[in-house]
């Protein structure tokens, strides 16, 4: 009985990718893939997951579905029909989600016994980093490494954005995000919720010590109210060239790095940290990540530069 | 105590859920965008209200009560808000692409 509605929330998912998929419109496609995101995000909710739940709302829904609808928005009406893919290229892609099907149904359908898992021993070492949240360990502490590299990329996507800005506007401010007709709702909607909003964020990131939430969840919501400033036309995006926001958008990897290197000094290597000082720089490294997660998101989105620097 | 919790929880919810229904229902049957929004906004406001009102009672303190209630909220000021920009949208003459 309990399994009926896990059974009708895979068939929505199936549903709602077959027709992103298949859906003619670009534009169509990309609210598809959003649906998806968001009945992604209550599939790992009915998995216990909460973290990767919020992980996948905040940035697989939101934040990717909004860099998608730009996308479309950017690209002419034109060059909708012509994407066609190439009948082999086509077979190849079906043979390849075929593959990749079918060897996660075998390792779900016979797992190994017993699993290998390293949860027993990452449980048995939170004490001594005073966290709570064995998500937040694993990502800042045991695999602290991947977690840098991965906001290293980001910054490094920024970058890719930015450097498709034509040569006489270098320096200059992104496009406007404003929509096509200024509209009462949306201001008023920009003025009443980022208060709200950036007090659930700062939440968010400081609740990913002990409980669900963390970083990337907290600075996409912080994005997200930017962004939304900027689309009821209350604030214009800021030119690229200005020195505030490039330290912004490095705060983050910065303090990660120091902190990295301070561990050859404090503590027994690269990334590591002293046990009586752990929750106070994972902390510090949070709040840094998810300050240059929010400015890198926001930007992203803006787009290359359009306007001569002034 | 606890009879008339359960009691007041499985009447709003299900109170909540008829007009989930309802609203459902409408948005596939009703034949214009304003209709439809209208019938939408049923579910979000009523339907969705109903059902937190329903879920407060059986909430284990105070401070997840309130958070129930300002998740209600926001989503009371999304909405209004999507809906008021859909149909601001529409009245402009609908998707032109």
């Amino acid at each position: 009985m309990s399994l009926l509605p896990d059974f009708a929330l895979m068939l929505l998912i199936l549903i709602a990718a077959v027709w992103t998929v298949s859906a003619r419109d670009r534009r169509d496609s990309v609210i598809g893939f959003i649906v998806v995101g968001l009945l992604l995000s209550l599939a790992w909710i009915r998995l216990n997951s909460v973290d990767v739940a919020l992980t996948e709302a905040a940035v697989g829904g939101g934040a990717t579905g909004l860099l998608l609808l730009r996308a479309c928005a950017r690209l002419g009406p034109n060059e909708t029909e012509g994407v066609s893919l190439k009948v082999s290229l086509r077979i190849l892609t079906g043979v390849l989600c075929t593959v990749v099907a079918v060897a996660l149904a075998t390792i779900v359908l016979y797992p190994i016994e017993p699993a290998p898992t390293l949860a027993p021993t990452a449980a048995a070492h939170m004490g001594e980093i005073g966290l709570g949240n064995p998500v937040t360990v694993v990502l800042l502490a045991y695999r602290a490494i991947d977690t840098l590299l991965e906001k290293v990329v980001l910054v490094l996507a920024l970058i890719g954005v930015w450097a498709l800005t034509p040569d006489p506007l270098w320096g200059g401010a992104p496009g406007s995000l404003r929509a096509q007709h200024s509209s009462g709702p949306l201001t008023f909607l920009a003025q009443v919720l980022p208060p709200v909003g950036i007090v659930i964020g700062v939440y968010l990131i400081w609740n990913g010590a002990d409980r669900p939430g963390g970083t990337f969840q907290g600075g996409t919501v912080l994005a997200a109210m930017w962004l939304l400033v900027m689309m009821a036309d209350l604030r214009e995006p800021p030119e690229i060239r200005l020195h505030t926001l490039r330290r912004l958008v490095v705060l983050g990897p910065v303090v990660f790095l120091v902190a990295g290197f301070a561990g050859f000094w404090i503590a027994n290597g690269f990334l590591s940290y002293p046990p009586d000082l752990a929750k106070p720089i994972i902390v510090l490294v949070e709040a840094a990540l998810a300050l240059s997660i929010a400015v890198i998101l926001g930007m992203l989105v803006a787009g290359p530069a359009a306007r001569a620097p002034r | 105590m606890s009879l008339m919790a359960d009691t007041l929880t499985i009447a709003a919810v299900s109170a909540g859920l008829f007009f989930f229904l309802a609203g459902t229902v409408g948005l596939l049957r009703f034949p214009d965008t304003l209709t439809r929004l209208h019938a939408l906004t049923k579910a979000d406001n009523l339907g969705f209200g109903l059902i937190v009102l329903g879920l407060l009672p059986q909430s284990p303190d105070v401070a997840s009560g309130l958070k129930l209630v300002v998740v209600w909220l926001l989503v009371q000021l999304a909405g209004a808000s999507a809906s008021q920009l859909i149909a601001q949208f529409a009245s402009k003459g609908g998707p032109s692409a």
